[in-house]
Order: C-alpha cells, then sequence, then structure tokens
C-alpha cells in the first residue's frame, strides 16, 4: 500500500518483524535531512577549538546558541520574536484574505477575471520591493507600511494560486455537480473547493514564505525591534553570531510555520493520488 | 414516458451534431443507441440530461420540458467521474444531501451491499479498480431512485471481462426499480445483450437511421443462434448507415429534414 495509514497501523499488528524496521524508518528518514547540517556544524566548531580559524567573522555554533541564550535570557528574544511574529501574521492574514477573495471572483467568474487579471499582473511584474518608499511615503515609517509590504507580498502568489486552481477545476467533476443539481453556493462548497484545496494549501506556503522574506526587508529598513532589526543591529555593531542568531530563528520559525499549515491541511487532503504519496514508504 | 421531439444541435462553430432527432421511450424500457462516431449520440444523451440544450426541439418526460438536470433523470459517464475528496460511501451518498444522516446512511449501505463493496465503504476512490469504481458510479446515479438512467458508453473503458460481468450487474439492478435506461455505445455485442431496441444513428448530422426491436427473453444466452441473428441484423443496419448511397428511411424522421450541406 501506498499511503501513510498503513505504516501507523503496522506498529499495532502481531508481525513484529515487519513493524521494526517500518518503525525504525519512521524515525530515521527525518533525521537523515540532519546529518549534513549536523556534519558541517560539529566540523566548524571543531575548526575553530583547533585554533585553525579564529571564528570571529563566522562565529561557531556554540558562540551563536550562547548569543541566542544571552538573548532569551535577557527577554529580548522573545520582544523581538513577537514583533516579527505579529507583523508576519498580520501581513499574511490580510494578504490571504485578499488573494483568496480576488483569485476567487477573478477563478469564478470570467468577466471579472477580464477586468482585472491583467491589472494585477502588471502590478505583480513590479519587484515589491520597489513599493517601500511610497509605502513609507504614504503609511509611514511604522507598522502599517511594514504590515502593508508583507500582505503585498503574500498576496501575489495566494491569489495566482486560487485562479488557476478555480480554472483548472476538471470540468467533467463540475458536471457531476450539475446533474445532481447543485446550486452556486453548493457546487462552490462540494466541488469546488475541495477540488482547489491542495493548490491553494501550496499557494498559502508560498505566500508565508514570501512574508518571511518581506518581513526581512522591512524591518532592514526601519525597526526599532524585530529579527530583522537584530540582523541590521548585528551587522552595525560588527555582531556576526547576532547575525547568525537571527538567521537560525528566522529559520525555525519560516520551517515551524511552514510545518503548521501542512499539518493543518493533511487531514484534509488525504485523499490526493499524487506522486508525492507514493514515494518513499 | 420520454418522448424526443425533433431535438437538432447545432454547434457555434456551425456543425450540426444533431438533425431532428425523434423517439419515444416508454417507462422502464431499455433502449440502445449505437452509431459511427460523430453521429451526435452523446450529443443527444446530454440534451436528454439536461446538461447541454437543444438547438431546437424538446425533450419532456411525463410531458415535463427538461431544459436542466432533473432530479429524475440520472446520468452514468463513460468515466467513474467519482470525487477523489470522497470516501466510496460519499460518493454514493452523493446525491442524497437532502436526506437526512441516518436515512442516507442506510440507504448507502444498501447500495453499497447491492454493488458488492459492502468492504469498500471507506476506501478512497483511488483505491479501487476501473470495474470498482464504475460500480460505484452506477451505485451513485442509482441510490436517489431516478425515472430514467442515461448511460454514456459506461463500460468501454473496461476489459472484456469486466464489461460483462458489469453489463450484467446492470441488469440486476435495473431489475429492483425498473428505471428506464438509455444507453448510448459503440458495441454491438452490448446493445443487444441489454436493450429493448436498438436505435441506429448516422452521423452528419446525427439523426436515427433504424430501430431494431430485441425480442429475446432475458436473461440472455449471448452464444444463442438469436442472439447472434440479432447481432448481424444489428451489425448490417449499422454498415448501411455509414453508407452514403442508403438513403434515410425512417419515417420519423418526417419531411423537413434538411441536408445541411
Amino acid at each position: 500500500m501506498i499511503s501513510d495509514a498503513p505504516v501507523l497501523q503496522q506498529s499495532s499488528e502481531p508481525a513484529e518483524s515487519a513493524a521494526a524496521p517500518s518503525r525504525l524508518s519512521r524515525y530515521a528518514r527525518p533525521m537523515l535531512g540532519l546529518l549534513l547540517p549536523l556534519i558541517l556544524a560539529l566540523g566548524w566548531e571543531l575548526v575553530v577549538w583547533l585554533g585553525w580559524s579564529n571564528g570571529r567573522l563566522v562565529p561557531p555554533p556554540s558562540r551563536v546558541f550562547a548569543t541566542i541564550a544571552e538573548l532569551a535570557r535577557s527577554g529580548e528574544l522573545i520582544r523581538h520574536i513577537a514583533a516579527t511574529l505579529w507583523r508576519v501574521g498580520l501581513g499574511f492574514a490580510f494578504g490571504v484574505i485578499a488573494g483568496t477573495l480576488l483569485g476567487a471572483v477573478s477563478g469564478y467568474w470570467s468577466l471579472a477575471r477580464r477586468l482585472l487579471d491583467p491589472t494585477v499582473q502588471a502590478l505583480r511584474a513590479i519587484p515589491s520591493l520597489a513599493w517601500v518608499p511610497l509605502f513609507i511615503l504614504w503609511l509611514g515609517i511604522f507598522e502599517t507600511s511594514k504590515i502593508v509590504l508583507i500582505a503585498v507580498g503574500v498576496f501575489f502568489p495566494v491569489y495566482l494560486g486560487v485562479m488557476g486552481a478555480i480554472l483548472i477545476v476538471d470540468r467533467k467533476i463540475v458536471e457531476v455537480g450539475r446533474t445532481f443539481r447543485l446550486s452556486g453556493f453548493a457546487m462552490i462548497r462540494r466541488i469546488l473547493l475541495p477540488a482547489v484545496l491542495p493548490a491553494y494549501v501550496v499557494s498559502l506556503r508560498v505566500g508565508l514564505g514570501l512574508g518571511w522574506m518581506f518581513v526581512v526587508a522591512a524591518e532592514l529598513i526601519g525597526a526599532s525591534e524585530g529579527l530583522g532589526y537584530l540582523l541590521l543591529d548585528g551587522q552595525q555593531l560588527g555582531k556576526p553570531a547576532q547575525i547568525l542568531a537571527a538567521i537560525v530563528i528566522f529559520a525555525i520559525l519560516g520551517k515551524l510555520t511552514d510545518w503548521l499549515i501542512e499539518v493543518a491541511a493533511a487531514p484534509f487532503l488525504r485523499w490526493q493520488d499524487a506522486f508525492g504519496r507514493t514515494k518513499g514508504t | 414516458m420520454l418522448v424526443l421531439d425533433r431535438v437538432s444541435k447545432t454547434y457555434p462553430n456551425g456543425v450540426q451534431a444533431l438533425a431532428r432527432f425523434s423517439a419515444e421511450v416508454s417507462q422502464g424500457e431499455i433502449v440502445a443507441i449505437i452509431g459511427g462516431s460523430g453521429c451526435g449520440k452523446s450529443t443527444l444523451l446530454r440534451a436528454v440530461a439536461g446538461l447541454d440544450r437543444a438547438s431546437s426541439g424538446r425533450v419532456t418526460l411525463d410531458s415535463e420540458a427538461i431544459a436542466a438536470p432533473h432530479a429524475k433523470i440520472g446520468i452514468i459517464f463513460q468515466e467513474p467521474r467519482l470525487l477523489p475528496w470522497l470516501s466510496v460511501a460519499d460518493n454514493i451518498g452523493f446525491g442524497l444531501a437532502d436526506l437526512s444522516a441516518a436515512e442516507r446512511r442506510e440507504k448507502v449501505a444498501r447500495a453499497l451491499a447491492r454493488v458488492g463493496l459492502a468492504d469498500k465503504a471507506q476506501a478512497w476512490p483511488r483505491e479501487l479498480s476501473g470495474g470498482q469504481a464504475q460500480r460505484v458510479a452506477i451505485a451513485r446515479a442509482l441510490v436517489p431512485q431516478p425515472e430514467v438512467l442515461l448511460l454514456d458508453e459506461p463500460f468501454s473503458a473496461l476489459d472484456a471481462f469486466t464489461r460483462r460481468d458489469l453489463q450484467d450487474h446492470l441488469l440486476d439492478l435495473w431489475a429492483d426499480t425498473r428505471p428506464t435506461l438509455i444507453l448510448v455505445t459503440h458495441d454491438v455485442d452490448e446493445a443487444v445483450a441489454l436493450a429493448d431496441r436498438v436505435l441506429v444513428m448516422r452521423p452528419r448530422p446525427g439523426r436515427l437511421f433504424d430501430q431494431i426491436e430485441i425480442n429475446l427473453t432475458r436473461p440472455r444466452d449471448r452464444n444463442a443462434p438469436l442472439f447472434e441473428n440479432f447481432k448481424r441484423s444489428v451489425l448490417t443496419s449499422l454498415d448501411r448507415s455509414l453508407d452514403r448511397n442508403v438513403p434515410d428511411r425512417d419515417a420519423t424522421q418526417g419531411p423537413g429534414q434538411a441536408m445541411w450541406w
């Protein structure tokens, strides 16, 4: 069997010999991905420890983690993380709402698509960072301009994902809905929504990735707190360990939030019959 | 009674797919529609299903005009068209949204048992074989108890063995409530095995060419000489329908049958 379910079930089966290796591989496989970064980190640690490099510009992991621990102890870390998370969260929420609504309208209603889509595509062609000076002029240097910038970054992939997904919903499946006389709303709820869900989840994840990208840009431009501020502060005061600490935390938060979307969506996507499900079991 | 009254269909690109097709099908009758490719048999079925509107003419079921999908008319397509995000049981219950959950569960369970897939209730469509998936599609179409069931080459994607199996199974299910069946097919064997009457259509534009009554009792023995005779007469009619030198002869075409060229 191809799906994940049998793997889970096997642990309750009496066949110990079959259960043992599958349980092993279940935990061992994600660990495999950690192997390379761990080796590199330990290697660099060793190089600095042996004195082959002073590690001033590229501090070893121990120093990076010491910086993180210190920031955490002083309460600074939580404050910066909270500021950044708040910005990404709000920007992501606004971007997703706008992208989903406009994408759905454009996908569902061809007149709206003809009216709206060329403009959106033209705006999309503008590198989003080009908006920064304008946003600062319009909205000030504080939170609003940052959140709007993040929302703009999130908007485009979500808009495109939703519209594209609606446009390629299988006509044959829609016809099944028609033969059972689904009303417009029921058609959306029972056919279109589940059909676009896989692509929607992907677009949310892409959007979130861009949200993390743009929060750095926004915070580099002018902020007194946030992980992006930590980066800039580290550069200006010549503290590479602090920069790396912020980068590590960005990586962890980015991966964590992405994983949250994946996990939240997984129960709704168990039906998928796709390449991704078939490999690696 | 299902009445097709001079149903014509011309597509926006000017191709006339169907020209003044008339037929009457009584309740509980099984009619097979057969014809060469491009003879408009699928177009006809979609018009009866209310999925596409006829350019002119009308379809009535018990004197009610059909212009949109109707509760009393079910359809089974060439592909199962199951909704991949619903379990087999939920797929079968898809058309029963108006019922209470308990009623729906009960009907679905009965339908599942009837098509021999009770053990697949919670499976995903992707886990089914082609034949099993088409069984689910049949159950989904039959469970709201339609008066008319339309079948658009429902078994043509299956292997020969599964096809026969499902043909017999369809007849078996049909006997439960005896809905009217209209079966579009290109398989002469299938038409003669299932139908009370075979309508032969000819292409460009699609129109009725011939009708052949299959006066065989059920269950039918596919190896009986009489069965072979019927197959031969359907085949002969089919051959003649494709021969341009043979004029249209069916009276139901009526006068005013315009040649589109």
